[in-house]
């Protein structure tokens, strides 16, 4: 089969960036990013069951400035992946396919992932302050 | 009318080869991660802090540790079923395309099997 002449799509260098493109793309992003998260969940749960000293060394990294980052950023992709993947359950079940809807049901989960990471990180350091 | 033939009708799949399992599958676990994945994070932002013994002691509790576990399980099968998309969306070889699928599929079960263990070894000596 000769593909060399036939146009291709999207051309990604020339389409300006939708909502809607950019946050499936990021839902992807977010996806590939959580699995590469899941390895500090098994690392966190096999440490804490391994005795004081591994569960001491997780800690230790995850509470370093550069392991608050990473949590961060995976609670952050956590939520955003969240709210993206309830968007897609609503569209599997038929609903919020017109455009003014798709924008609309976009900017709520952003603003969704931005709040319920907000809110973890604020509870977080509030649990903090009242347990040291 | 219709345009396929009577053995494609039978086996109910068309050019990609597969069924609706995939498709099922990604989004039942979705469904289960919902409430599992704000429970877990809620939990983990009200221990922040708390030392080894007090980790411990969450973890043994039974419902912490069935929730945990369906947890894992959840995760990692969306995990490995999401990550089957993107390897056969980008990956276009068809033999390496076969070894990371299934290098992936592998280490989402190992991982999945160490943290269920880790949760019950932690359960049952609690």
């Amino acid at each position: 089969m000769n593909k060399a002449n036939r146009p291709l799509s999207p051309h990604l260098q020339v389409y300006k960036p939708q909502i809607t493109s950019v946050l499936s793309i990021t839902h992807r992003a977010t996806g590939i990013a959580l699995v590469v998260g899941t390895l500090v969940l098994v690392w966190w749960l096999v440490a804490a069951a391994a005795g004081p000293g591994p569960f001491a060394t997780v800690q230790g990294v995850l509470r370093s400035w550069i392991g608050q980052l990473l949590l961060l950023g995976w609670s952050f992709a956590l939520f955003f992946h969240l709210c993206c993947g309830i968007r897609h359950l609503f569209w599997d079940a038929g609903y919020g396919f017109d455009i003014p809807t798709v924008t609309k049901s976009g900017w709520t989960a952003i603003a969704g992932a931005v709040a319920l990471t907000a809110v973890s990180w604020i509870w977080a350091y509030a649990s903090l302050g009242g347990a040291s | 009318m219709t345009l396929r033939s009577p053995l494609g009708r039978v086996r109910g799949l068309g050019a990609a080869k597969d069924g609706t399992a995939h498709w099922w599958a990604q989004r039942i676990t979705a469904a289960a991660l919902v409430p599992l994945t704000i429970w877990f994070v809620a939990s983990i932002a009200a221990m922040a802090g708390a030392g080894h013994a007090a980790v411990l002691a969450w973890v043994a509790n039974p419902v912490v540790a069935i929730l945990l576990i369906l947890l894992v399980i959840a995760t990692f099968h969306h995990a490995q079923l999401g990550m089957q998309t993107v390897i056969e969306d980008y990956v276009h070889h068809e033999g390496t395309k076969v070894v990371v699928l299934v290098l992936v599929k592998l280490a989402a079960f190992a991982l999945g099997v160490a943290a269920v263990f880790a949760v019950v070894r932690i359960a049952v000596k609690g």
